[in-house]
């Protein structure tokens, strides 16, 4: 393995921009979303949530709810209060203690600890009745102060979340140098730039809202659960041997087909557990559907972040030191990841693509009376990049020096990881490969550095402001080498599994744990298998999302289906190679060392003797002339456990327009030059880079969950929740430098992620360097630049 | 409890209906039809948009007995059998879709407009869609695939 | 999101549809429902009973009369906007029902259910003021007339009576040499009017001899007519220095509107940057 190239297969289908076949039944409205399930018997059920940031529960009557006519029944947290989720990831306190992990109860009994805490359930004959006796139920509450702010959640006074967590502390947290090199180096500094900041707690809002039904079969005392995951086996993994105790093969999990996830639905919710327990204590089918409300509430959230830093450079503008202080708010409850994002997936970026060489990050983490906060397209990986990419374009205008220039100097040099090995970083993480300077110098010739300038200054004389903004990202996906994050706390492994079974005709069924969910695994991995094989497109199906057909898996998130669930098909498909060609030796009368396979034909090296794939698949299920000591079959499952991360890269350039009059902001241009390794379907792959870069860039100017003193999302709706539509963006401008993956079979990075990582940066610097270029010389506005505080900024 | 006779994709539906079911979910629960969805409460992200009477509407935000005695066209009925309207074909070719929810309205709407516009601008197509989210592409593949769509023979 | 339980009610014909009104004390009409059907949705509002106008025939016309243009309260924003008689009268009304909603509520939503809901950022109000427009509604007590102006009163709030409903909008005939614009600061999420001025501007050689500049959006009571805009134009030249100078007088004295995109501060100064650009373009400068 590790040739970097692709040189391994025929590429009919490899490299090229096939259209999916998955489209066909999303575009003639045959999809098949959770919510368009519909079981014989079916119920509904309705989830009455807290109205208040933070309560305690004197009472809650049912009786009038219950009495009325088509009421199935009713949970509370007296009946299911004692079970809860768990989160999947430990960390613990910089002196070794284990982080705070009080109960997720899937009722909430006690407090309710955010808007939206689950209180009861009423499971009823209809979505109308439900919802009607939800509201008859009558629940006291005393109200208690609320706490929104992480970093003012820590002071003495404040209220506390959970009882006995004090100071709402889950844990503290540091990674790099020691911090006394860094005040050291950051001392010697000839230039310090510092930068406070937020980045603001943003709404995932795929735009499918959850969707659950509970199904229990009790002639085979069999469970099934479908849900809109990213992770089916992961699910039934936590809900059977976390949750309620089930009996895992008496359960089965269902993700159909699943509109968007983005991060928001990898957690095991509570309301999986309900429906599942509901199906059993009725008998019935019960399915729960969240309205968009519920979802503001519900879903785990993004980002949220309070951070100081700094950035310390020598005379020759050489960067010598970065030292971070953040705050990071995990809300009300820890969600299944929510404690490695601000942690492992943050802090272990913060050597970015430069050659800082001293780092030391701060990090506390904080529950607050809000909606938990987890990984969120990117997840923990933003947040190092903005807080990189505002510091190095700030530092350039405090400095009076080209911003990209600054970078060169500081970057990385290039090295491909075979011939050069691999850059060790100052926070735990060695990068796989790279060529820093390649990708900058590339956006530059799109952009027209000195043009834009230029331009720059004769849009000024005619009274409109430009401005420019670069972003150069590193992230690591490919998620991951199970013993490195076991070693930082996962309790799960991060493998990915793939089966090939080649039926007798020659067809093959490929069975994968990853998930897609608009991520087009039905085609690229058809792609992949059919250039392996040597066989049409048609001739392969994809199958994924259901836990009783696929043998288990650990799903889609952190850009790693292709590099990890790809490379466990690779696997399986290596194995079927080697077996066929045991079979086609023993056919032709030669060593199966002979026997090379070449274009779906198995052939006798030198010589005209071959047989086709067909031909051998039919020998495998029908072993009349076959070697001895040989199963029968065709049909291979592996496991695939990555030995590194990935770690995409590239460079993003945001042109921008700012109305001086209102402060309006428009983005003008957006140049994004990615390298995410090979790439198997580049229509696919540009894809996923536009809609990241529709995420960053709504983040930057539109995004941000808002709460009020009392812990209520002021902007809970698409009415108050802006995000980016048709005519907020324009056509993006794309380019692409490959840098082979070295350590997995198919070279490939990992594309889900890389456009909602490096572009918020962008954005942001590239307003900023608007208003310098105006004469205002701000450091900072708050994310989302709304008009209001961009026209504030320039007023000052 | 209102009577509706509606005509669906080309076959007339007559039903009893609550008064207070929405258009969108008497498509989806009472005719089946699961391709119109439901993304937002507040009629702002046009996953459900449909077209009554010719024009595109979201069905969220009617009540099934307002479209009492009108024509309604699903995404399900656009093609013509076996033959996929120019969009449905534009969207496939130029990548216009991902996770493929908002799809269904995205079509719906981007008919209505090119019906009354057949060569729209770039700008025009995007202001034509501002009531339809998609979280997945970024839109620029959604605009290509109107595009495509609109020089279409 | 489920409404609670209410009836329905087709009306055939205006006088149906204020009978039904009078007999059921709980009840609401329906037009469009691009305002109502959302807050029923969210519980916010829960009558007893929908009387559905929509389709009432006698209520969705466009019709040329004196010069000017009546349309019927039923009449849809896309009915409006794609109205030939509109869009050579007033340029106001295309440009405003253009930036309404998006598409689909356009194709929906009605003149009539607009106004009568008077939502504070709402783009009607302030193209009717500023055209001086007249608004027709009917009740049990018979047929009155009220200028946009008499109409729209606050917050939510108008001079229907108990039991009235709107049937007609007439815009009055354009003056010579007038011309009337629409501009509109959005909020982005809900694209409602941050800041909408609507302004009809009458030039006569070279002078302003009329002006009328209404904003929607702006105050917590609605849309209004800001006399103190028209004031400083007319009589004077129609040159940027008079348009700055007027727009400058905007939104002075109001009880500003605020919220989490836009303060009262931004809000005023973003009435003054729209007084100006919308009377750019009424003077055609």
């Amino acid at each position: 393995m590790g040739n970097g190239g692709l040189i391994i297969m025929s590429n009919k289908f490899i490299g090229k921009s096939v259209k999916r076949v998955e489209d066909k039944r999303f575009i003639t409205g045959k999809g098949r979303y959770t919510d368009d399930i519909n079981l014989p018997g079916m119920t509904h059920a309705y989830i009455l949530r807290s109205p208040y940031a933070h309560a305690r529960i004197k009472s809650i009557d049912t009786s009038a709810a219950a009495a009325m006519q088509g009421v199935v029944t009713i949970m509370t947290g007296d009946e299911v209060g004692h079970y809860g989720v768990p989160c999947g990831w430990q960390v613990n306190f910089k002196n070794g203690d284990i982080m705070k992990e009080p109960p997720h109860p899937l009722l909430v009994k006690d407090k309710v600890r955010h808007v939206g805490d689950a209180v009861a359930m009423v499971v009823a004959e209809s979505r109308e009745i439900a919802q009607d006796a939800a509201e008859a139920i009558v629940v006291d509450y005393e109200v208690l102060p609320a706490i929104t702010d992480a970093s003012k959640a820590v002071e003495a006074g404040a209220p506390l979340v959970h009882d006995d967590v004090p100071n709402n502390i889950c844990f503290d947290w540091e990674i790099g140098n020691p911090k006394a090199e860094v005040d050291e180096a950051m001392a010697s500094a000839a230039h310090v730039t510092t930068l406070e900041f937020v980045n603001q707690r943003v709404s995932p809002n795929a735009m499918e809202p959850r969707s659950y039904i509970g199904h229990y079969d009790g002639v085979y005392d069999k469970y099934t659960l479908y849900t809109s995951t990213q992770n089916p086996h992961l699910i039934r993994l936590l809900m059977c041997a976390f949750v309620l105790g089930l009996p895992e093969h008496k359960v089965r999990v269902v993700g159909p087909d699943v509109g968007g996830g983005f991060g928001s639905k990898i957690y095991h919710y509570t309301e999986e557990a309900l429906v599942t327990l509901a199906a059993k204590k009725t008998g019935r089918p019960v399915k729960w559907t969240e309205t968009r409300s519920e979802a503001f509430l519900t879903d785990a959230h993004g980002r949220d972040h309070v951070t100081k830093a700094e950035m310390g450079f020598d005379g020759d503008g050489k960067i010598v030191g970065l030292r971070i202080k953040t705050f990071a708010n995990l809300g009300a409850y820890l969600s299944t990841f929510s404690t490695a994002v601000p942690t492992y997936l943050h802090g272990t970026l913060l050597q970015g693509l430069y050659t800082t060489p001293k780092i030391h990050l701060d990090m506390t983490c904080v529950f607050t009376n809000t909606t938990a906060v987890d990984a969120y397209r990117g997840a923990g990986r933003p947040e190092a990049t903005y807080l990189l990419e505002r510091l190095l374009d700030l530092s350039a205008l405090e400095m009076g020096v080209n911003p990209t220039e600054l970078r060169l100097k500081n970057f990385i040099p290039a090295f491909d990881g075979v011939t050069q090995p691999g850059y060790q970083t100052n926070v735990a993480l060695q990068y796989d490969s790279g060529n820093y300077h390649g990708v900058l110098h590339r956006g530059l010739e799109m952009l027209g550095y000195e043009d834009f300038r230029k331009a720059q200054k004769e849009a000024a004389a005619s009274g409109k402001l430009l401005g420019v903004g670069f972003s150069t990202y590193i992230e690591a996906c490919g998620i991951a080498p199970s013993a490195v994050v076991g070693s930082l706390g996962a309790r799960a492994g991060l493998y990915e599994v793939g089966q090939v079974r080649v039926q007798p005709t020659g067809k093959v069924s490929v069975f994968t744990g990853a998930h897609s969910h608009g991520q087009g695994h039905e085609t690229t991995f058809a792609q992949v298998v059919a250039d392996r094989l040597g066989i049409p497109m048609e001739d392969v199906d994809i199958i994924h999302g259901d836990s009783d057909t696929v043998a288990f898996g650990m799903g889609t998130y952190g850009s790693r289906s292709l590099a990890v669930g790809g490379s466990a098909i690779m696997k399986s498909l290596d194995k079927i190679i080697e077996k066929g060609a045991k079979i086609a030796a023993h056919k032709l009368e030669c060593s199966p060392d002979d026997i090379e396979f070449v274009d779906g034909k198995f052939t006798v090296k030198g010589t005209d003797k071959s047989l086709g794939f067909g031909d051998i698949a039919l020998t495998a299920y029908v072993p009349h002339v076959y070697p001895a000591n040989l199963e029968p079959g065709l049909d291979f499952s592996s496991f695939y456990d990555p030995t590194n991360f990935t770690y995409p890269f590239g460079c993003h350039i945001a042109v921008v327009e700012v109305d001086k009059e209102t402060g309006a902001t428009k983005v003008k241009r957006f140049i994004a030059v990615d390298d995410v390794g090979n790439v198997i379907n580049p229509m696919i792959v540009d894809g996923q880079i536009h809609g990241g870069l529709a995420q960053g860039i709504g983040q930057a100017l539109l995004e941000g969950v808002e709460f009020d003193g009392n812990g209520q999302i002021i902007n809970g709706s698409y009415m108050d929740y802006a995000m980016p539509r048709a005519d907020d963006l324009p056509m993006f401008e794309l380019d692409r430098q490959v840098t082979p993956c070295p350590h997995n079979p198919l070279g490939v990075k990992g594309a889900g992620e890389a456009g909602c990582i490096g572009s918020t940066p962008a954005v942001v610097n590239a307003v900023i360097d608007a208003l310098w270029s105006a004469g205002h010389q701000v450091k900072d506005i708050r994310m989302p630049l709304t008009s209001e505080r961009v026209w504030s900024a320039m007023q000052s | 409890m209102p009577k509706i006779t509606v005509t669906v994709n080309g076959t007339q539906r007559t039903h009893d209906v609550e008064g207070r079911l929405l258009l969108v979910h008497y498509l989806r629960d009472v005719l089946g039809l699961t391709g119109t969805h439901v993304g937002c409460d507040t009629s702002s992200c046009g996953a459900c948009t449909i077209h009554l009477d010719g024009h595109a509407v979201k069905s969220c935000s009617m009540l099934a007995a307002q479209a009492d005695g009108a024509t309604i066209t699903t995404i399900e009925g656009l093609a013509s059998g076996d033959e996929l309207h120019p969009l449905q074909v534009g969207f496939k070719e130029e990548h216009g879709l991902q996770c493929g929810f908002c799809t269904p309205g995205m079509i719906m709407c981007a008919a209505d407009l090119l019906k009354r516009n057949p060569n729209p601008t770039e700008q025009e197509i995007r202001e034509g869609l501002e009531g339809n989210i998609c979280r997945c592409t970024g839109y620029h593949n959604i605009v290509r695939a109107v595009q495509h769509a609109a020089v279409a023979p | 999101m489920i409404p609670q339980a209410v009836d329905y009610k087709r009306a055939g014909s205006v006088s149906e549809a204020i009978s039904l009104l009078a007999e059921n004390p709980d009840s609401k009409i329906l037009a469009g429902g691009h305002s109502l059907i959302p807050a029923m949705k969210l519980r916010l509002n829960s009558p007893s009973l929908l009387i559905d106008i929509a389709r009432i025939p006698e209520l969705r016309y466009i019709e040329v009369r004196d010069g000017g243009v009546a349309i019927g309260a039923a009449s849809t924003h896309h009915d409006i906007i794609s109205n030939a008689d509109v869009q050579s009268r007033y340029g106001v009304m295309i440009e405003a029902g253009e930036l309404i909603g998006d598409t689909q509520v356009r194709n929906v939503g009605t003149l009539g259910g607009s106004i009568a809901h008077a939502d504070p950022s709402a783009d009607w109000p302030a193209a009717l003021i500023a055209l001086n427009a007249s608004i027709k509604v009917e009740g049990p007590n018979g047929a009155r007339e009220l200028s946009a102006s008499e109409f729209f009163l606050g917050f939510f709030y108008t001079a229907l009576e108990e039991g009235e409903i709107v049937t007609e909008v007439v815009l009055p005939a354009p003056a010579a040499g007038s011309r009337s614009v629409y501009r509109k600061f959005m909020q982005p999420a809900s694209r409602f009017a941050i800041v909408g001025c609507a302004a009809s501007v009458t030039i006569d050689g070279g002078t302003i001899t009329d002006a009328t500049v209404a904003f929607t959006g702006v105050s917590a009571d609605g849309a209004f007519l800001d006399e103190a805009v028209g004031a400083a134009l007319v009589g004077k030249s129609a040159s940027l220095e008079t348009i700055e100078a007027a727009a400058n007088a905007a939104a002075e004295g109001v009880e500003l509107n605020e919220d989490h995109y836009a303060s009262k501060t931004y809000r005023k100064h973003l009435a003054k940057v729209y007084a100006k650009r919308a009377l750019v373009g009424a003077c055609g400068l």
